[in-house]
């Protein structure tokens, strides 16, 4: 089964891919296969399928955990024809990005395909959310307040 | 009582057809787009996913649509939505300490680490109506600024320095997590459950209760320790993967409010701290909800219970619009029957009362329902 | 730890439609005590869990029900499958479980350890899945009580010793008490907690 997840060292590694196909479009993660060609076939183990996930707050912010309200998510978990198994699980309610998430997950596990999984989707969407990241820090950033103290004559 | 009754059915048919025409409106302009709602009216959508208890921008803009912009109504939808749905499970508890803050204010301290952030408000507008909206002109992209900010830490832990001011409550780290979306309300209420209510509880009833604290109805005298919107991270643990992942980001508002306390038998005189935590950008909602934690903490520290915020049972169990909507709005269904009886029922009475009064005239109006 | 691959194999075919036809299955099943179901679709259940058990743990399990193990079944791909299928927390605490699964020949744990609801919710009760060598043969005894016209007999191979005693005494729970499925491959019965069981005469 999933030999990198096996692996201590890549466990980092890998939860950084899942993390950022969680964060891809569906746009995306198709920028994986080129027109007309289309994902490899893989297995539906579970999904693609739409539920919800409770969010926890913590009381004054740092205290006990409290239910605040859910969010939808959508998962999906396949096979390749390899045997290679992955998993996908992203806010909304985009089925079909899931399954797409979870064979671009498969093939990122593969040796010989996780260069290519690299480079066409994770780096583009790692530099995107850096960018967007960025762009709010500093709008927000523009938004703070400077203060200057007037000078009152007393004496 | 309910009687089954049969008819209506054209009647039915022909309201929705109408209701379906009416929310279209003017066929010459064009239909308005989940997205022109998502991107235009985002605090609607924000309201509506605070108070549906359920953070998805897409379907809380189609129920809004829906709706035709009732917010209870596009609650509703919302709520019955979530009920189709499997419980996947429960996130990590989100850090709002990691935000990506977008606004961050506090009105106790001026120069707090990470600075007063205004970010994208009302405040300071002069709440003039501004024509140039009618026209469709450019608008300016927000201004930059690249130099570096410092992290903003909590206004919370400023004050826990000095040991002026409570901790994060008393609840342990496995008493909270209760979910009143499984199991019954069962009162007195723990705090965890409590904040529940108040997260997914209507924004007008709410600030209406903050509101009387003010004014004196349990009075507790607060500050804005700091108001905080931005996004944050959500975390599912995923047992097939063995570690948790992210899921996306999504925006709150969180306020801490905190209270002067001139102590009691059982806590020595200190700051307390009222919470909010809202889906969205809803500041007024968080802030509201923050005095009503607040207030409903009196019986902990040994307050007297004299005001409707404080009252628990009050509180919790109105601040429901989707529950109270539906209590409300079924008086107007059928209730010929139940109504039948009554009317029966005080012909008797006044018939009764009008032979006690030996001598009177018996009226001659006649009743309206006949 | 990530779950091996044998755990994530499996599960209902068409989720809302094949869970739906469990859930009848054993609805019918609780209203007639005793009287012997087939599920029809294989759910690719892990040994040394049942066929029949599979599938009323995929059809009734979810994240609101915590699942027992036994000890058996806690070592194998079971609580894996499980929870990778139906979303359901396995639990240790045998008071918290709502369902709990014990596979043929394993010695039966006490009812009186798992949840027996209260008298306000008696439904806050635990439902035990035991899985028997067979439904067709063995010992012979009668049914009797709501859902039974007058008497229904079953035979049980290989009912885990102590098993009638034991349910005398969650009987005398009522309203309270657990409810149980016997399962045998891909055949199950429903005993709910209103049943009386006696020994067939002769």
């Amino acid at each position: 089964m999933n030999e990198a997840l096996a692996i201590p060292e890549a466990h980092s590694g890998a939860k950084r891919a899942v993390d950022l196909i969680a964060r891809a479009t569906r746009a995306e993660i198709s920028a994986l296969w080129k027109d007309g060609e289309g994902p490899p076939l893989a297995s539906l183990l579970r999904g693609p399928e739409t539920g919800l996930v409770m969010v926890q707050g913590r009381i004054g912010g740092g205290g006990a955990p409290f239910n605040m309200g859910e969010v939808t998510v959508s998962r999906c978990s396949v096979r390749l024809a390899s045997g290679t198994i992955g998993h996908a699980q992203a806010l909304g309610t985009d089925r079909e990005k899931a399954r797409l998430g979870a064979i671009a997950h498969a093939l990122w596990q593969e040796g010989t395909s996780r260069e290519r999984v690299e480079q066409v989707l994770l780096a583009p969407v790692e530099a995107r959310l850096a960018d967007e990241h960025q762009r709010k820090s500093e709008e927000t950033a523009a938004t703070r307040v400077d203060f200057f103290t007037m000078v009152r004559g007393e004496d | 009582m309910y009687v089954a009754v049969k008819g209506g059915e054209t009647a039915i048919a022909n309201a929705h057809r109408l209701l379906a025409d009416k929310r279209r409106g003017d066929r010459s302009l064009p239909a308005i787009s989940s997205e022109q709602v998502i991107e235009q009216l985002t605090l609607a959508v924000d309201r509506v996913m605070a108070e549906a208890s359920l953070y998805d921008r897409a379907l809380a803009a189609l129920a809004f649509r829906q709706a035709r912009g009732d917010m209870i109504e596009a609650i509703f939808l919302l709520r019955a939505y979530r009920t189709t749905l499997p419980r996947f499970g429960t996130s990590l508890p989100i850090d709002t300490g990691h935000m990506l803050i977008e606004r961050r204010v506090s009105a106790t301290y001026k120069d707090l680490p990470g600075g007063q952030l205004l970010g994208p408000t009302f405040d300071y507008t002069h709440r003039l109506l501004d024509p140039s909206l009618l026209e469709d002109g450019p608008v300016e992209e927000g201004e930059r600024r690249t130099e570096a900010c410092e992290p903003a830490m909590r206004v919370s832990d400023i004050l826990a320095g000095e040991g002026l001011i409570e901790g994060d409550g008393t609840l342990q780290e496995d008493e909270g997590g209760g979910d009143l979306t499984r199991e019954p309300m069962e009162f007195p209420m723990s705090r965890d459950l409590r904040l529940q209510a108040l997260a997914r509880g209507d924004e007008g009833f709410l600030l209406a209760l903050g509101y009387s604290t003010q004014r004196g109805y349990g009075r507790n005298h607060p500050f804005t320790g700091e108001i905080r919107i931005g996004e944050v991270e959500i975390e599912l643990y995923v047992p097939e993967l063995g570690f948790a992942v992210s899921l996306g980001d999504i925006r709150v508002t969180e306020c801490q409010m905190v209270t002067q306390f001139k102590g009691s038998s059982k806590v020595p005189p200190q700051f307390t701290r009222g919470y909010g935590l809202v889906f969205g950008q809803s500041e007024r909602k968080a802030m509201s909800m923050s005095l009503v934690d607040r207030a409903l903490r009196a019986r902990e520290f040994g307050e007297d219970i004299l005001a409707p915020a404080q009252d628990e049972e009050f509180v919790l169990s109105h601040c429901d619009n989707v529950q109270a909507t539906g209590f409300v709005e079924h008086l107007k269904l059928p209730h010929y029957v139940d109504f039948q009886a009554e009317l029966d029922l005080v012909r008797r009475m006044r018939g009764e009362y009008e032979a006690s009064r030996p001598g009177t005239q018996i009226p001659q109006t006649k009743e309206a329902a006949e | 730890m990530a779950v091996a691959a044998d755990s994530l194999t499996g599960g209902f075919a068409q989720p809302v439609y094949d869970s739906q036809a469990v859930f009848r299955l054993m609805m019918d099943g609780m209203a007639r005590p005793g009287t012997v179901k087939t599920v029809a679709t294989d759910v690719g259940a892990p040994a040394p869990l049942g066929l029949a058990a599979g599938a009323i743990a995929l059809a009734l399990c979810d994240h609101d029900t915590p699942v027992w193990l036994t000890a058996a079944l806690q070592k194998s791909a079971v609580p894996g499958w499980v929870s990778f299928h139906s979303g359901a927390t396995i639990t240790r605490e045998k008071a918290e479980a709502r369902f709990a699964f014990i596979e043929a020949g394993t010695a039966l744990p006490s009812f009186g350890l798992f949840a027996s609801g209260t008298q306000e919710y008696p439904d806050r009760s635990a439902t035990l899945v035991i899985e028997v060598a067979a439904l067709d043969d063995g010992k012979a005894l009668t049914l009797s009580g709501p859902g039974i016209a007058a008497t229904r007999g079953m035979r049980v191979k290989g009912l885990p010793d102590g098993f009638t005693g034991q349910w005398t005494m969650n009987r005398a729970l009522f309203p309270r008490g657990v409810d149980v499925v016997l399962t045998a491959g891909d055949r199950f019965l429903c005993l709910p907690r209103t049943v009386l069981i006696t020994l067939a005469e002769g």
